[in-house]
């Protein structure tokens, strides 16, 4: 067993775990946050993107140990004050979801990608989902929640209009 | 999926680390994690016992030596993308590293971890391959320097010898007259290269002085492809002469095919369409 402490959207998590605990799971059972998901557990899908130390990462291809004295932030962490994250409002207003399963983890990725790039082309959205998988295959709405987060996080916000 | 068990050490040195590996002969070390924990978890590898390199200082960051650009081992993808230094002085590798994986393994995933793994299907055992770099590792006989035609000898399978580590990565930079480019047709659901092909040319009065073609996803590690490189050597560098190379690519290269993906032989046909794609390219972005 090895000792870690890994802070979760600003509230620390220490305990004692296998080295071959995974983050994953220390996110969720240890944590008790399950809103990260676990989808192909192959490190293809990105159900389980999280954002580590400021980075999207696949949060299923992490052990815990390696994880000790990192800052996690998880889909639990973005509302602030019952407010939803820009990411969050513009995925319920494109539909950006359908079963939902894959969320989490689209949202995740695409609050590391916004910072990177906050005025993205469509080909640039696709090129950054490459790790996220849709088995909805609902990728045009998500494409168009994060052209509209993008939009909403410039501050340049257009009156929200229906999921066209 | 868990792994199964092992020992898990995150030594703070490189001596210490040496000492470990000395004493768990059979551990693997571990870098960014992207290959080796998948393979875990998938129990395709079991080793008893961890190495993390990720305490250890001084392992990651680039910087200019001469007119070598030097990578440190535990260096991410993400730092190589967002490198001024790569930029400026082997911008081939910032461009290539876009193909690497996806966001999240590039964030994560490390230099020296990709070539120290030899992954058939690995994008940068290519390119580094064809960038004609060197390899430094540490080891119980001290440190040591790998030249890259020498260090990728098998599937999974490097120079490197039991209780070694690499360290860093030594990139000539780019002088003027040379150009390089990377192409690859991706597996559409893991990113990795069903083939790849990475092309560095150098030309003077239009002649091409030097070529360097490396091959990586249709053999069992990243091979050069020597018949195309020495079909150009000499001549100028055209539309002509760069499809004739290219249709040579394949000559001597051991080219392995599956039933499910991509046979042999259209691993063979995209061999050489890549390796004309990326002479091209390579062409095109001389400065």
């Amino acid at each position: 067993m090895a000792r870690v402490s890994i802070r979760i959207n600003g509230v620390l998590h220490e305990a004692d775990v296998e080295p071959r605990l995974l983050l994953v799971h220390f996110i969720r059972d240890v944590a008790g946050l399950t809103g990260t998901n676990i989808g192909c557990d192959t490190s293809q899908c990105g159900a389980c993107t999280v954002i580590m130390n400021g980075r999207a990462a696949k949060s299923c291809t992490f052990l815990a140990v390696q994880c000790d004295g990192a800052e996690i932030l998880t889909i639990e962490g973005l509302a602030k004050d019952g407010q939803l994250h820009p990411i969050q409002q513009a995925f319920w207003e494109k539909h950006g979801l359908q079963c939902g399963y894959c969320t989490p983890g689209m949202i995740m990725t695409a609050y590391h990608f916004l910072q990177m790039n906050p005025n993205p082309t469509e080909e640039e959205i696709r090129h950054a989902l490459e790790g996220n998988i849709c088995r909805c295959t609902g990728y045009h709405n998500i494409v168009k929640a994060i052209q509209y987060a993008a939009e909403l996080m410039r501050g340049g916000a257009p009156a929200p209009t229906p999921a066209d | 999926m868990f792994p199964a068990t092992f020992e898990y050490y995150a030594p703070t040195s490189l001596e210490e680390a040496l000492n470990l590996l000395r004493q768990n002969p059979e551990a693997k070390v571990l870098a960014g994690g992207h290959s080796l924990i998948p393979a875990m978890k998938l129990r395709l590898a079991t080793p008893p016992a961890l190495v993390d390199l990720r305490r250890i200082p001084g392992l990651s960051g680039i910087r200019l030596e001469g007119d070598q650009l030097v990578i440190g081992a535990m260096t991410t993808y993400y730092d190589v993308q967002t490198s001024e230094l790569v930029r400026q002085h082997v911008p081939v590798l910032a461009e290539a590293t876009d193909v690497v994986g996806d966001l999240q393994v590039r964030n994560w995933g490390t230099v020296g971890g990709s070539l120290a793994h030899s992954d058939p299907a690995g994008d940068y055992p290519a390119i580094i391959l064809a960038l004609g770099a060197e390899v430094r590792a540490r080891g119980p006989q001290g440190e040591r320097t790998i030249p890259i035609d020498q260090f990728f000898v098998g599937m999974f399978t490097t120079a490197l010898q039991p209780g070694e580590i690499l360290t860093e990565v030594r990139i000539p930079v780019m002088g003027p007259g040379t150009g390089a480019a990377y192409v690859k047709f991706p597996h559409p659901a893991s990113r990795y290269a069903v083939v790849g092909v990475c092309a560095v040319v150098g030309r003077e009065d239009n002649i091409c002085r030097q070529a360097r073609i490396a091959v990586t996803g249709a053999t069992l590690y990243a091979t050069r492809a020597t018949a195309a490189e020495q079909a150009l050597q000499g001549q100028t560098l055209n539309a002509d002469t760069i499809r004739a190379a290219a249709e040579r690519a394949p000559e001597g290269l051991t080219i392995t095919g599956d039933r499910v993906f991509a046979s042999e032989e259209y691993r063979t046909h995209l061999v050489r369409v890549l390796t004309r794609r990326a002479l091209m390219a390579a062409v095109e972005k001389i400065r």
